[in-house]
């Protein structure tokens, strides 16, 4: 039940695959890069996912890691993996834009966590992936480096504001990459794009090197032709880092070796609230089959009504502009990126700022200023903040009763470039299956399953309670394999 | 917010006021778009604005984690010169602003 691909080109080997043909010694690092480099030669300008693709020292990481190899050394699980990573993750010497106008230019001095740990278990990263500005939007119009285009039709949008990651792995650019989601910017881009799109537990990956914008909802994690790889992502970058004061003690769950699990005796609850109005009908009919592949494999499945979903959207575009009204304050024309000179300090802040950020960034800053400014601070931070507590316990009882919950992961498939960009509501309402989770610190995935009436992909998410991440693959697990059956 | 009811949830002059505290500079036609923008997500933040959350506790942050501190032993930090390499303008080992207080020399 796949789309043609609107790019040539048949499936390459899963991150799985080739790691252990590169740790058997059976492929070279280097012919695997090759192989993608060659991808991203024939089809990166009609896509735009990258911002920079690093061949040269993607090159340099290969040998290595087949130098490793021929010295009878293991390089790690990722062996020779290559992944694209979004250009809002920190890389040591390489360009990091956060695709904005602010950051041209800006090299920093240290790798993110997650970057870190990809390389150390062997992984070759092979550039940095366009985004919406500082990960705010859900299309990736919102760049300063211009839109990436969803390889499944190019007139789309590819989702985001995770696009370029979530275009590469479509595109076969790379088998994996790194993207992240503050409410909903890996799970819808992976809908869109028919990859799979992983948000773990808020704490459980470091946000160490990832350029914040909302403190408390944003978190990392993988895109990916396959569950597995996704998973071996989570594994490899998750865990404890004492650098990030909200990261979760302890590793990231084991959940590699439950991929095979099943969902035998698992309760599945379809959440009622997110398959009414302004979900497409041939949306909400593919997750409807998607409950009822998972009944047929044994879980036990029922509607469940989590109420204060309802006003997820309201808190989260009060809370996520206030957080980022305050993180996007550093960028002043002072200790990094752009600055436009003026004769007081006070007008260069404001010269650089007005000339760095484009119009979505603007319009979030000055409504997190306003919601948090005097006389309003009540009316609205605060009640939205009360708000998460409300949707917090509403899914704490769904989860008594259920393991997982199910939704579509985007009301949608994939719509054209310019549909929404006038009307920022309109593109906000793209996220309104996704942000409970994020408000409440929960973990979601994204999982391809089948197609709408354009033939474009749909995702399914599946959603757990904090730490579910066993459940939550086990599931994903068993929508994948009955996706290309139903 | 007495005047919720007048769909004007937020004005130019609101806005002017809020983008100034920012750090923005609006022209008239941005200055226009925004408010009407603004207004418009205001507007659809109105249904959280009549809940009655009396009692419910605020939930700023999903991890209860609080003062997570490290053993108090020095690391080695950013190298000083690598840092500055990536400022607009540095000297003598600091960052360098324009004036900061009363008129430019």
């Amino acid at each position: 039940m796949s789309v043609e691909r609107a790019l040539s080109g048949s499936p390459l080997p899963s991150a799985v695959e080739t790691a252990a043909a590169v740790r058997a010694g059976h492929r070279s690092a280097v012919e695997v890069l090759g192989e993608r480099l060659e991808r991203i030669t024939a089809d990166e300008d009609r896509v735009h996912a990258f911002n920079l693709v690093t061949a040269e020292r993607a090159r340099a990481a290969a040998e290595s890691v087949d130098a490793r190899v021929a010295a009878g050394e293991d390089p790690g699980p990722l062996a020779g993996v290559p992944v694209a990573v979004k250009d809002n993750l920190c890389t040591q010497g390489v360009a990091t834009t956060c695709s904005s106008r602010i950051l041209a230019g800006w090299e920093p001095p240290y790798d993110a966590t997650v970057v870190d740990r990809l390389q150390r278990a062997g992984a070759v990263v092979v550039g940095k992936t366009n985004l919406d500005e500082f990960a705010m939007g859900s299309s990736t119009e919102h760049s300063a480096t211009g839109p990436t285009r969803n390889p499944h039709d190019l007139s789309r949008v590819p989702g985001g504001s995770s696009g370029g990651s979530a275009a590469a792995v479509a595109a076969g650019f790379a088998p994996i990459a790194l993207g992240s989601d503050t409410g909903g910017s890996i799970r819808q881009p992976a809908a869109l794009c028919g990859v799979v799109g992983v948000k773990p537990t808020y704490g459980l990956v470091s946000r160490l090197g990832l350029v914040a914008f909302g403190s408390s909802l944003d978190q990392v994690g993988p895109f990916a032709a396959t569950v597995a790889d996704a998973a071996v992502v989570c594994e490899v970058v998750g865990g404890h880092d004492p650098g990030d004061s909200t990261s979760l003690p302890g590793a990231f769950p084991s959940v590699v070796e439950h991929l095979d699990d099943g969902v035998d005796g698992l309760r599945v609850g379809l959440v009622t609230e997110m398959l009414g109005d302004g979900i497409a009908g041939d949306v909400a009919a593919r997750v409807r089959a998607a409950a009822e592949a998972l009944a047929a494999a044994g879980a036990t499945v029922e509607e469940v009504s989590v109420p204060a979903v309802a006003y997820g959207l309201s808190a989260y575009y009060l809370v996520a502009p206030a957080e980022a009204s305050s993180n996007l304050a550093r960028y002043d024309g002072v200790r990094y990126g752009v600055r436009v000179d003026a004769p007081t300090a006070g007008e260069m802040m404001e010269a650089s700022r007005t000339a760095g950020f484009g119009d979505e960034v603007k319009r979030r800053i000055m409504l997190g200023t306003y919601a948090l400014s005097a006389g309003y601070y009540d009316a609205f931070y605060g009640k939205a903040l009360r708000v998460r507590t409300l949707i917090r316990a509403d899914f704490d009882a769904a989860y008594e009763r259920f393991d997982v919950l199910v939704s579509p992961t985007s009301p949608t498939t994939a719509f054209a470039f310019g549909d929404k960009t006038a009307d920022p509501l309109q593109m906000y309402l793209n996220d309104v299956c996704t942000i409970p989770t994020n408000l409440a610190g929960h973990p979601a995935a994204s999982v391809p399953f089948g197609v709408g009436d354009d033939g474009l992909p749909v995702g399914v998410q599946v959603m757990a309670p904090a730490l579910g991440e066993v459940a939550m693959f086990r599931t994903a697990a068993v929508l994948e394999a009955s996706a290309g059956a139903s | 917010m007495d005047d919720a009811a007048a769909g004007s949830r937020i004005d130019a002059e609101q806005v002017a006021k809020v983008a100034a505290l920012a750090r923005l500079r609006l022209d008239d036609g941005e200055l226009e778009r925004f408010t009407h923008q603004l207004a418009d997500i205001l507007d659809h933040a109105a249904d959280i604005e009549a809940l009655d959350l009396e009692g419910v506790e605020p939930m700023a942050h999903p991890v209860r984690i609080v003062n997570v501190l490290r053993a108090d032993e020095p690391g080695a930090p950013l190298d000083r010169d690598e840092v500055l390499s990536q400022a607009p303008a540095a000297e003598d080992g600091q960052f360098r602003v324009p004036p900061v207080l009363g008129e430019a020399p």
